[in-house]
């Protein structure tokens, strides 16, 4: 079987190889057959299948790091093969998933059984991570390389963070052993806990329980000097305030192997923005001021902030729906993902390369992946995307079985138009 | 054998641990343990030696082998040996270790033998007490007469050390046994590897001269002895290894990570072993490689050499 696929009048945008010309591309077998400004520009190519970019972007396909499902256990929220609709839908075709199921994904046969699923239903690749401590109880690690083995990417307690020193000290020297990536999510959690929102004058006008920014720097810095201590991989999921930016930066000039992301919804969306207690807008961590959400446009210009994620986690009515403190946390959002982000370089804030290093270059740089980029060879995992085409985000009009998003009613620029999993079509926007 | 007067050997009434002998020392006591050897071989194991010394035997924690094996080398040289566990003693009772001491001291014995869970357990008592103390194990830090008769086992076999790699495998973090190897070990002229997952390796261990693995197969890579390490079984599960089942299969020796090393490469192990946690049956059991009960025998000869030397007094 040797399907190939033609690619011809696309603005190719690849950030692995600084590339952004004019030209085409060759799909074979799946992978990257061939790629550059004069392919098919003067004569149609001969037997294969051809798309007519017409001038749009191409670009490798969006590798999400921080994506929840509800499967296992949790299925009517979201499954594998919804939220992987949703992610074609949004030019996203790697997802890397939480272990923050029922079960726990913390053992080998369970990334073995997330891995048989995926292949059975989703239509993305999605790319397990494991739990870094047993149950997510923040005391006894997993069996780290045997679950590497299994194929998990990653270990994370996902939305959780490790409280005791000790236990994340051992696990992230045991990791080390094995050189896996440990993904950290940054806030104390007796300061955080019963809070909705961030301390300040809003929330206390709004009269919501709220915890201090500096809960999320306080534990990165405490983290930063694990690293220091025990040499492991580390990356912060996301990142919401300048204090932790400020920690990551100088993190890394002391060249130490910390990395970073920041959500869609921290980018765009401050404190302010829940106005009158809009529970779609309750997020983890909470949204914060606008002097934060600012600083973290920043760094991912000025390149600290290294991957831009959805944090795609989904909610039902029934657990949104409540009064605010009483309302789950979290927001879809695999499908608002790219136009959120390309929000700062409509801006004029940084490149539209720039921004989609973080979405493709960046994660695969981090997670080890063979994707995110535009390379003879490389898998044929691409989206073709209008930059500049608006559209009012609308939550019955999004394809994943969980619809609370918090840019409900927002207007974006940057409209999916196809997405390719391995030389596949995966959506096409009818 | 030994029967004529024979001149001191050691700088120290004392053997507190493998950090105060020189190689000459080292070479000595496993000169004289291969006399001994011979002795434990013949039907009479028996000399008059020690005739009239007394031998105290102060164990603190359970040791089976290590407490057995010093009994056995007093009795063989003519000692009087009291073995005393304190577990079930005056330690339960509230007394400190000093006191303890002075008691032990009025009953005057000539050789003293102390396992205790704490590091510099052994060097408190030499200074308190009258008597010559042997230490038989000090928390993390010395376990000399496991090192010498692992040492005196690989001489045997290899006859000497230079050019030697052994690769000593597992906790060493909390390994008395580990850092009394890779002190005598290097000290001889061998090339001492530490393999071990990153929770079970001290901090700065490469400042020992030694190199660190933590991936076995390329640690065991043309190793010419591999020492196996026990894994006790509260750190199993969870604070330094995920589970049983992952140490075995990244840190156990089996058949596979054994036919790293070199060809003819042996085995050891201070025991006791925890068999499919830190080594496969089929090679403890394998006479060809393994040479865990060799040791065992050695073991009975160094305590005897100890003693032996210990009782001529210093140069």
């Amino acid at each position: 079987m040797s399907r190939r696929i033609a690619f011809r009048n696309a603005r190719l945008v690849d950030p692995a190889s600084g590339l952004d010309v004019k030209g085409g591309l060759l799909v074979e077998n799946g992978r990257i057959a061939d790629v550059g400004p004069r392919l098919f520009n003067d004569a149609e190519p001969g037997d294969p299948e051809v798309v007519d970019c017409r001038g749009l972007v191409l670009a490798p396909g969006l590798i999400d790091t921080r994506v929840f499902t509800g499967e296992p256990g949790a299925e009517h929220r979201e499954s594998l093969e919804s939220a992987s609709l949703a992610a074609a839908a949004g030019g996203v075709t790697s997802m890397v998933v939480m272990p923050n199921t029922d079960p726990v994904i913390d053992e080998p046969s369970l990334v073995d059984f997330l891995l048989r699923r995926a292949a059975a239903t989703a239509r993305v690749r999605v790319l397990p991570c494991a739990a870094l401590t047993r149950g997510l109880h923040g005391e006894i690690m997993t069996e780290i390389g045997l679950l590497k083995e299994a194929g998990a990417v990653a270990f994370t307690d996902g939305d959780r963070s490790i409280a005791n020193a000790r236990v994340l000290r051992r696990a992230l020297s045991y990791a080390a052993t094995f050189d896996a990536l440990v993904i950290s999510h940054a806030e104390d959690p007796e300061l955080v806990q019963g809070a909705s929102a961030t301390e300040g004058e809003f929330a206390t006008r709004l009269g919501l329980p709220a915890a201090p920014a500096i809960a999320e720097a306080m534990m990165v810095e405490r983290d930063i000097r694990l690293v220091e201590l025990t040499g492991a991989r580390l990356h912060f999921g996301q990142i919401s305030t300048r204090a932790a930016l400020v920690a990551i930066a100088a993190a890394k000039a002391r060249g130490l192997p910390v990395t970073c992301g920041v959500s869609a919804h921290h980018l765009t969306l401050n404190e302010l923005d829940v106005g009158p207690y809009l529970t779609f807008r309750k997020v983890r961590p909470p949204l914060r001021s606008e002097a934060d959400r600012a600083a973290m446009a920043q760094g991912v210009a000025t390149g600290v902030i290294d991957v831009i994620v959805s944090s795609h986690e989904p909610q039902g009515a029934d657990t949104k729906r409540q009064p605010f403190a009483s309302a789950a946390a979290g927001t879809v959002g695999l499908e608002t993902l790219l136009a959120a982000a390309l929000s700062l370089s409509h801006g004029g804030l940084t490149s539209l390369a720039h921004v989609l290093k973080t979405l493709t270059e960046g994660p695969a740089r981090i997670f080890g992946l063979p994707t995110g980029k535009l390379a003879k060879g490389a898998p044929a995992d691409l989206v073709l995307f209008d930059e500049h085409a608006p559209f009012q985000v609308r939550s019955e009009a999004l394809h994943s079985r969980a619809r609370n998003t918090a840019f409900e009613g927002r207007t974006f620029s940057g409209v999916v138009q196809q997405t390719f999993v391995g030389g596949e079509r995966v959506f096409a926007r009818g | 054998m030994t029967s004529a007067p024979a001149a001191p050997i050691l700088q120290s009434s004392h053997l507190l641990g493998i950090a105060g002998l020189s190689r000459f020392d080292v070479t000595a006591l496993l000169d004289l343990a291969e006399t001994y050897v011979v002795q434990g071989r013949a039907t009479d194991k028996k000399t008059a030696l020690l005739k009239g010394r007394t031998l105290i035997n102060l164990f603190f924690e359970a040791s089976t082998r290590t407490q057995s094996s010093f009994e056995l080398a007093g009795k063989r040289l003519g000692a009087d040996v009291l073995n005393m566990s304190v577990k079930s003693s005056s330690v339960s009772k509230g007394e400190t270790l000093l006191d303890t001491a002075s008691t032990l001291n009025a009953m005057r014995p000539d050789l003293l033998v102390v396992r205790h869970q704490d590091a510099g357990a052994a060097e408190l008592l030499s200074n308190k007490l009258d008597c010559s103390v042997i230490n038989a194990g000090d928390g993390a830090h010395e376990h000399p007469t496991q090192a010498l008769l692992d040492a005196l086992t690989i001489r045997r076999r290899r006859g000497g050390f230079e050019n030697l790699t052994v690769a000593i495998c597992g906790d060493v973090l909390h390994s008395r046994v580990a850092r009394s190897n890779l002190i005598l070990l290097s000290m001889m002229g061998a090339r001492v590897r530490l393999v071990a997952p990153r929770t079970l390796l001290p901090a700065e261990a490469d400042r020992f001269g030694v190199e660190i693995y933590t991936d076995m197969e390329k640690g065991l890579a043309g190793a010419d002895i591999v020492m196996m390490l026990r894994l006790q079984l509260e750190r199993m599960s969870g604070a330094f290894v995920p589970s049983v089942r992952e140490y075995f299969r990244f840190y156990g020796l089996d058949r596979a990570k054994l036919a790293h090393a070199k060809p003819g490469a042996l085995v050891m192990h201070p025991g006791p072993m925890n068999r499919g946690v830190e080594i496969a049956s089929d090679i403890a059991d394998d006479v060809q490689v393994s040479l865990i009960a060799e040791q065992v025998e050695m073991g009975v000869a160094i305590r005897m050499a100890v003693l032996d030397a210990l009782s001529r007094g210093h140069a």
